[in-house]
């Protein structure tokens, strides 16, 4: 049972569009990664999707692609909302920056960047937004370990 | 150091350890450096409900070159623990430190990557206040506590040469 | 002095200042920098020319933490994520995890969780308000507005034993009940609060050096501020009439009768006024809701999902062995992801939960308000002057810990 917003993406998007599906009220859309530029613009200049509320990844490491880029969108003049979902593989983790449509995406991007070490083709000032610049590593992929520290200045006792 | 040591242990210095104690208990002029939760209480502190005011250390000296206590309220994480360390060297004697809330005394329940455990790993501390956030009661209960600690000191201590 | 600490924006180039041009540092242990952010600025005399915002002072480790306890030892965590209105953050957490399986909280429970949630407000925007009229130098505004956050605190103390971390929602519904005497202690709080507000409007409002320094200030245009994905008193100071509660209505705000106040200008003192409407409006929310409050359980009856009464435990086996599950290994959601969204002091303000069967998230990530308030604010500043800074970043009431989780 789709929804006319998922019939609609299907159909101008065929080849891209990897999986559909509403699960408790949310729908949800799988798409390829190179894909994502042109379909974010899709949704903003024709479908009014007009507030990209917030951009994510998620990791799931044993599984191949590990990252998964997430996306949701909200209309305000049809109070609708969707999630746009990119797999990226981590030997190739670059994605299309969403800055030339939406300038919000700025930070979003940066703080995906830090967290996971997904690089945004075309972003104007890609660096670590929550970290600091000597950090090693990405914190929120799973390999990462909770409690290790990196010091920036040596503690004492 | 000064004339004042000139006596060595006598009477004339404890009273004068006195009168200067006095001066510096009463009068403390706080630098607040405020991170997380525990700000609201300590703006709950400020205001006029729970009075700090009446103990003395009301004005909060945006300097650390005018300020005696440090108010160190709230979360410390690693990237913040340089900017803490150069405000506590820019102060000058006497200083004490007020370690704020559990987040500061210990790290609190954030025990990950990016929290310090405890600010006592980057300076010297003389109180600590448990609390996640503490009452306002606790924290005067903790300026009285510091308020007896510095009529304890004397200006033949080490620290003041 | 070590290198790494001396950090600029890669894009800037130092050497090609003119004009008189000076990097100026407001750094993270500032007065007017509620909590720690630290702004960048290109100044020419005391014109900001620009600006980069730097945060992450207050990184605590939220999302990952959360991916290492249960669901229901996250709600501490959420409390101090926007630490002025810890309901707010408890509220959407319990409502994301309850969508994610599929539940929904007893009658009762919603409607205590509204009128906290309502409480929260008012003591965010009092905290902002109050704040930003000290930065200002109307010092009495904020013990006025603080004294008013002050009852309202003893309110929440009685109702969820904190101040200002309460912890106060479960998944399935709530800790504990109100207390028998809440409404009229919501009633005498009320006065007070409603008192202290009108004092504070009289002597802010219409305030010549107020307005001044308010007015046409941090402006943003209602295209740019879409663009920036704000939401919250900021957004609807420029004129877009969006919130949360009565776009898509959660809990029972569909049967409360409340407005949404609307701005135009998109400067400083119109969030300024949304938000002194806004609290008017939240007050009139606890009282209709105080009037129709039902009676009956607060808790998901399911054994599953909240844990039993102590009669039962001590009764019936099954009872016993689910209150063990729960306790160790905690509310197991169905496989799925959800995103709900709540209208937090300052926006909206999004739960994303991914769960993989088990007793802990396997990813939980929240949408917070003044991430993209932040992002813009260097856009809203540059041009204006130094002092402006201190209104504008007041008004978009940036809260640390939500900011950087």
């Amino acid at each position: 049972m789709n929804s006319y917003l998922l019939e609609t993406f299907k159909a101008k998007f065929p080849d891209d569009v990897l999986d559909t599906h509403a699960f408790r009220g949310d729908e949800t859309v799988l798409l390829k990664k190179e894909a994502l530029l042109k379909a974010a613009a899709f949704l903003k200049d024709e479908l009014g999707f007009d507030f990209l509320m917030d951009l994510t990844a998620a990791d799931y490491l044993p599984r191949e692609p590990r990252f998964e880029l997430v996306c949701h969108f909200y209309s305000s003049k049809n109070n609708y909302r969707l999630r746009l979902k990119c797999p990226v593989a981590e030997n190739d983790a670059r994605v299309d920056s969403l800055t030339p449509l939406w300038a919000g995406a700025n930070w979003f991007e940066r703080e995906a960047y830090d967290m996971y070490g997904i690089k945004f083709e075309g972003h104007p000032d890609l660096r670590r937004i929550l970290m600091y610049d000597g950090f090693e590593g990405h914190p929120l992929r799973k390999d990462y370990p909770l409690k290790k520290r990196q010091p920036r200045i040596p503690h004492r006792e | 150091m000064g004339l004042e040591t000139v006596f060595g242990h006598s009477f004339l210095t404890t009273r004068l350890d006195e009168a200067v104690n006095w001066g510096r208990k009463y009068s403390f002029f706080q630098y607040p450096f405020v991170t997380a939760c525990c700000g609201m209480e300590y703006m709950s502190v400020f205001a006029s409900a729970y009075d700090i005011a009446r103990f003395g250390a009301e004005y909060p000296r945006f300097s650390p070159r005018q300020a005696d206590v440090l108010f160190v309220v709230g979360t410390v994480n690693e990237k913040l623990a340089p900017v803490l360390k150069r405000v506590y060297d820019q102060m000058c004697e006497p200083k004490w430190v007020v370690s704020f809330g559990v987040c500061a005394t210990s790290g609190g329940f954030y025990d990950n990557y990016a929290t310090v455990q405890g600010i006592d790993k980057i300076i010297p501390v003389d109180i600590y206040i448990p609390g996640c956030p503490p009452r306002p009661e606790a924290i005067l209960d903790a300026l009285i506590k510091l308020q007896e600690k510095v009529s304890k000191e004397s200006v033949l201590d080490r620290k003041y040469k | 002095m070590d290198k790494k600490n001396a950090e600029t924006p890669k894009n800037w180039n130092l050497e090609t200042l003119e004009d008189g041009r000076m990097v100026l540092n407001m750094g993270p242990s500032h007065p007017a920098m509620h909590g720690i952010v630290r702004v960048l600025l290109t100044v020419q005399g005391e014109r900001v020319h620009d600006a980069d915002v730097e945060i992450g002072y207050l990184h605590r480790g939220f999302e990952k933490t959360c991916e290492n306890v249960t669901y229901n030892q996250c709600v501490p965590y959420t409390d101090r994520l926007n630490y002025v209105s810890p309901f707010i953050n408890n509220v959407g957490y319990a409502l994301a995890v309850e969508k994610l399986m599929g539940i929904e909280a007893p009658v009762r429970a919603q409607y205590i969780r509204v009128i906290m949630s309502e409480l929260s407000r008012l003591t965010d925007h009092l905290t902002c308000i109050g704040a930003n009229a000290m930065e200002l130098a109307a010092f009495t505004v904020y013990f006025y507005l603080i004294n008013a956050r002050e009852e309202l605190y003893r309110l929440t103390d009685a109702v969820a034993g904190g101040r200002v971390t309460p912890a106060y929602t479960r998944v399935g519904g709530l800790t504990r009940d109100l207390p028998p005497d809440f409404k009229e202690m919501t009633a005498e709080v009320f006065k007070k609060v409603r008192k202290n507000l009108s004092d504070a409007d009289k002597l802010l409002t219409r305030n010549r050096i107020f307005y001044d320094r308010l007015h046409n200030i941090g402006n943003i245009s209602k295209e740019d501020a879409i663009a920036f994905s704000f939401t919250g008193p900021a957004l609807r100071s420029t004129g877009v009439p969006l919130d949360v509660r009565k776009a898509t209505p959660y809990l029972v705000y569909d049967r409360f009768d409340f407005d949404i106040p609307v701005g135009s200008n998109g400067d400083n003192y119109d969030r300024y006024l949304v938000r002194m409407e806004e609290m008017k409006q939240s007050m009139r929310i606890v009282e209709q809701a105080l009037a129709q409050l039902p009676d009956g359980p607060i808790n998901h009856p399911d054994f599953n999902v909240s844990l039993p009464s102590k009669e039962e435990v001590a009764g019936n086996i099954e009872a016993l062995m689910a209150h063990f599950k729960l306790t160790f290994e905690g509310v197991k959601p169905p496989k799925g992801e959800v995103y709900q969204a709540v209208e937090g002091g300052n926006g909206e303000l999004g739960f994303y939960i991914v769960s993989d069967g088990t007793g802990s998230p396997w990813r939980m990530r929240v949408r917070p308000p003044c991430f993209a308030l932040t992002g813009g604010l260097s856009k809203m500043i540059k041009g204006g002057y130094i002092a402006d800074i201190v209104s504008t970043f007041g008004q978009i009431n940036m809260i640390g810990g939500e900011l950087e989780r």
